[in-house]
């Protein structure tokens, strides 16, 4: 198996806070990473680092061996936590835009998406609920057959029905080759469907094991774990 | 039937055992065909590479069988899946057992009260 994202020695501080505080990590191919840690504790750091939207301080970044950049986001998919798209644009539109901009992305791949939840693309994005614009860029996400997909908080503002549908378009939509990582503080909803799971604290790794580890070694769930690694 | 995944053990064990269920009641007949890994995975909202790992291990215990075309079905070896039916009742029966002699009862009462409750279980 090969290495897609490799941090070592990574740091990002702003200011006098080290919001990444030296982080040495590989994640293979063909895994469903969830990155896990409080408010506060820098996943969203990373991944924006990863994303090329911050530089690091001090150490690498690494995506399919090359530094974020152009080439590196050509075959990564990412969900930020806040949404980019302009209110203003009809659903289909901002399906054309992306396959304008991404060679990997399938428009028949987010219609039928969009079909499943009901949701008219000819809608504008200001018209939808809010639970429905985080469906529709978790849908433009997914349509791209990228090699990592960095989906930030994908589950945060919707549903428990739409949670599962979430959760089984990550599953069905990705490649045996292609790695996804989650970041997220809601664990219970999502370990079933996790690989490997990345426990980070004040800025640096506190535990990377996969599921049935843990299950196995501690006989508990990643959630019950994390609430006691995670103790206030 | 539904899966169902309890939160303090690992996945892979459990989706096993309850293919192993699924086999053993007929749902999955001796020598039928396997949804594939994905929509086995998708039906149990579970990781396709906890699905694998769990088919995985029933291939090497003989009862999934893996063609190299054409996906993988049950075994036709319906001895086979006997005595592995058997072999889980079994295990059943010895955790019955212990959790009643922890109770305090010897194994003549406990076999006198289930062979009372099925006498009631027929009227």
């Amino acid at each position: 198996m090969s290495v897609i994202l490799e941090c070592s020695n990574l740091i990002k501080s702003f200011g006098s806070n080290h919001a990444v505080a030296g982080i040495d990590l590989k994640i293979q191919r063909g895994r469903i990473v969830g990155l896990l840690g409080p408010n506060g504790s820098g996943k969203t750091t990373i991944i924006k680092l990863a994303n090329d939207l911050l530089t690091p301080t001090a150490g690498d970044i690494l995506i399919n061996g090359k530094k974020p950049g152009v080439e590196t986001k050509k075959i990564v998919s990412y969900l930020p936590e806040k949404t980019y798209l302009n209110n203003w644009m009809k659903v289909y539109q901002i399906i054309e835009f992306f396959a304008d901009f991404y060679e990997d992305f399938k428009p028949e791949k987010a219609y039928d998406m969009l079909k499943r939840l009901s949701i008219d693309p000819k809608e504008r994005l200001k018209n939808l609920s809010k639970g429905n614009k985080e469906k529709v860029q978790l849908i433009l996400v997914m349509s791209r057959e990228a090699q990592l997909y960095l989906l930030d908080e994908p589950i945060g503002g919707v549903d428990p029905a739409a949670r599962d549908y979430i959760l089984e378009t990550i599953i069905s939509n990705y490649s045996e080759n292609a790695t996804v990582i989650i970041s997220t503080h809601l664990i219970s909803d999502i370990e079933k469907i996790l690989d490997d799971v990345i426990f980070i604290k004040d800025g640096q790794i506190a535990l990377t094991s996969s599921v049935d580890n843990i299950r196995d070694e501690k006989g508990k769930s990643v959630d019950a774990l994390f609430r006691e690694v995670f103790k206030c | 039937m539904p899966w169902d995944l309890k939160s303090d053990r690992p996945i892979y064990t459990q989706l096993i055992e309850q293919i192993e269920l699924r086999i053993f009641s007929g749902q999955y007949p001796p020598g039928a065909k396997l949804p594939s890994v994905r929509d086995l995975a998708q039906d149990a909202s579970v990781n396709p590479n906890t699905m694998q790992r769990a088919l995985a291990k029933l291939e090497e215990d003989g009862l999934v069988i893996t063609h190299r075309t054409s996906g993988r079905t049950i075994t036709e070896d319906i001895e086979m899946i006997k005595q592995a039916k058997n072999h889980l009742a079994e295990q059943q029966i010895a955790e019955f057992l212990e959790k009643m002699q922890l109770m305090g009862f010897e194994k003549r009462e406990t076999l006198t009260l289930i062979t009372k409750m099925l006498e009631e279980m027929k009227k």
